[in-house]
């Protein structure tokens, strides 16, 4: 392979910040380093000024109002705020909460910890396509059901949940509706208010902004939210969210806002066709399939499975020059392979074998052509070296071995 | 996580990748672990029936790096040993040698366990084994 620069596939993870929004953060680090909440003197207002710029930028992407937009320190903390500040404040009206099994561990470890408060939690199951079934949503609601929890977007497949019929249930049942859309927002249309949901999480680092700086969603009217605050403080971000805001960032993030917005429609259907060459490609070598429904999903995320080989080492003969992420669980420290991936059906041995792949902003035609290439001939290596795929090809029935479980 | 140059080494230049005839009574085959686990290794060996020292040792691994790092290593140290030698390989030496990470360890472990089995194999054959047990590759082939 030639030494050429590091192709980076991984934008799921995290998108590298856009050069436009690091040179719109620069000034807010030491010539205008004033904190928010200073009231007194042009320092202080500069800031505010700034953030309230940012916070109408990021507003306009969502279509959404200006003072539903509070700030947190990524979507992670978007997340535990909203559950565990709906579960305190709706403590009166209920303590059931239905959530996804393939959700993120910001969402699942959540509820796992409300458990504990006392909370009852139902994880709905997905089908192989990794899309809930809206009649099991449906009859998981109780009369004591304070919140729904769906994900926009899967951060492993891209598959996108059913947005609006599942908060026209949540209409109909008098129900808050809370989404995990880190993965979606400013790559495809996300309007909370026009879809019907009331709290929706996102993070400017997916959306090629800087790491550190997320939002939550918070609805003030029709119905009007309230969610309470999990860190006690100066009462900033109308009390919900205490802490000096992180002004460089939240500049960050609105710069990171406004450039989605501008260029999201060319870019997602640029990505679309790239993801789609790649994926076409790769689906040319023999036992391969892509995970997850390939019609509801994120134009730039496919998640590939390559039969009788194993994630982790497949990565290991091109990651020198790509950056992907493997379901494997040689790559987590727990060794247990992919949730979502089982949770859709695949067994552990499919799981082991998944690759994804997420294209971004940054990435050209050739870098996919350069993977196409690397990523086949490393599946072909790793096949040489398999002894299952050997057995396989030999017509061995794999089903019907009695592996040593270890 | 970055792995050691010894296995970046073996990874990227794995020894005695392969097959030996399983049928000949002079190989013994060890086939350990399992696809849902995420690792499968088959370990042959060739056992020069005079002098009853392994002459050529082979393998073929699904798994990550380290996992064919540790299969690849173990053949090497293989070749040359007598039967008796060959089972005093601990999987820590492979551990060491590989400097392996403790979530890695596991990979050393079946490599071990897939020499054991494919000596196992080998006595079995010959008639070695004291007391007949039903080896890991009869397993894997019922």
């Amino acid at each position: 392979m030639d030494k050429r620069k590091l192709i980076y596939l991984d934008n799921n993870s995290t998108t590298p910040c856009d050069p436009r929004v690091v040179e719109a953060m620069l000034p807010y680090f030491f010539e205008k380093s004033g904190n928010a909440a200073s009231r007194s003197h042009p320092f202080g207002w500069e800031a505010e000024e700034a953030v309230d710029y940012a916070r109408e930028q990021i507003a306009q992407l969502i279509g959404a109002e200006d003072k539903e937009i509070i700030f947190t320190s990524g979507a992670t903390e978007s997340n535990n705020l909203a559950l565990k500040g709906v579960f305190e404040m709706y403590a009166r009206k209920g303590n059931h909460i239905i959530t996804v099994e393939t959700e993120h561990k910001a969402i699942l470890d959540t509820c796992r910890h409300l458990e504990k408060m006392g909370a009852e939690v139902t994880y709905l199951k997905v089908n192989s396509e990794g899309l809930i079934n809206l009649e099991e949503l449906e009859a998981a609601i109780r009369p004591t059901t304070i919140l729904v929890s769906v994900m926009w977007a899967n951060n492993e497949t891209g598959v996108i949940q059913p947005m609006r019929e599942i908060a026209a249930i949540c209409e109909r049942r008098g129900v808050l509706f809370h989404s995990d859309a880190t993965q979606a927002v400013g790559k495809v249309p996300t309007f909370p208010r026009e879809v019907g949901i009331h709290l929706m999480s996102f993070t400017a680092h997916k959306m090629y902004g800087p790491k550190g700086v997320g939002a939550l969603y918070v609805s003030r009217k029709n119905p009007r939210v309230k969610v309470t605050a999990q860190m006690d403080g100066g009462g900033h971000e109308r009390g919900m969210r205490s802490g000096t805001l992180n002004v460089p960032g939240i500049v960050g993030f609105g710069k990171a806002a406004e450039i989605a917005r501008q260029s999201m429609a060319e870019e997602a259907e640029r990505l679309r066709r790239l993801r789609d060459k790649l994926e076409n490609a790769l689906l040319q070598l023999e036992e391969t399939q892509v995970n997850g429904s390939r019609e509801h999903r994120m134009p730039h995320v496919t998640n590939i499975s390559f039969k009788h080989v194993e994630g982790e080492g497949l990565m290991m003969t091109f990651n020198q020059h790509i950056a992907v992420s493997s379901g494997s669980a040689c790559t987590s420290a727990s060794l247990e392979p992919s949730y979502v991936l089982v949770a859709m059906g695949l067994g552990d041995d499919l799981a082991h074998s998944s690759i994804r792949f997420s294209l971004g902003r940054f990435n050209t035609e050739e870098d996919v052509d350069f993977a196409i290439e690397a990523v086949t001939k490393g599946v072909n290596h790793m096949r040489e070296l398999s002894p299952i795929w050997e057995m396989y090809k030999e017509g061995v029935d794999l089903s019907k071995i009695e592996w040593a479980a270890h | 996580m970055a792995y050691s140059s010894k296995v970046l080494d073996h990874f990227q230049n794995p020894r005695n990748v392969g097959v030996l005839d399983k049928n000949k009574k002079n190989v013994g085959t060890g086939l350990v672990g399992a696809p849902e686990c995420g690792d499968v290794m088959r370990l042959q060996i060739e056992v020069d029936e005079e002098t009853g020292i392994i002459r050529d040792a082979k393998f073929k691994t699904f798994g990550c790096g380290s996992a064919i790092a540790s299969s690849s290593l173990a053949t090497e140290w293989l070749k040359g040993k007598t039967i008796e030698e060959a089972l005093t390989i601990d999987n820590m030496d492979i551990v060491e040698e590989l400097a392996l990470p403790p979530v890695k360890i596991h990979c050393s472990v079946l490599a071990e366990d897939a020499i054991k089995a494919a000596i196992e194999d080998y006595k079995r054959k010959n008639g070695l084994l004291e007391e007949p047990s039903q080896t890991t590759e009869q397993a894997a082939t019922a």
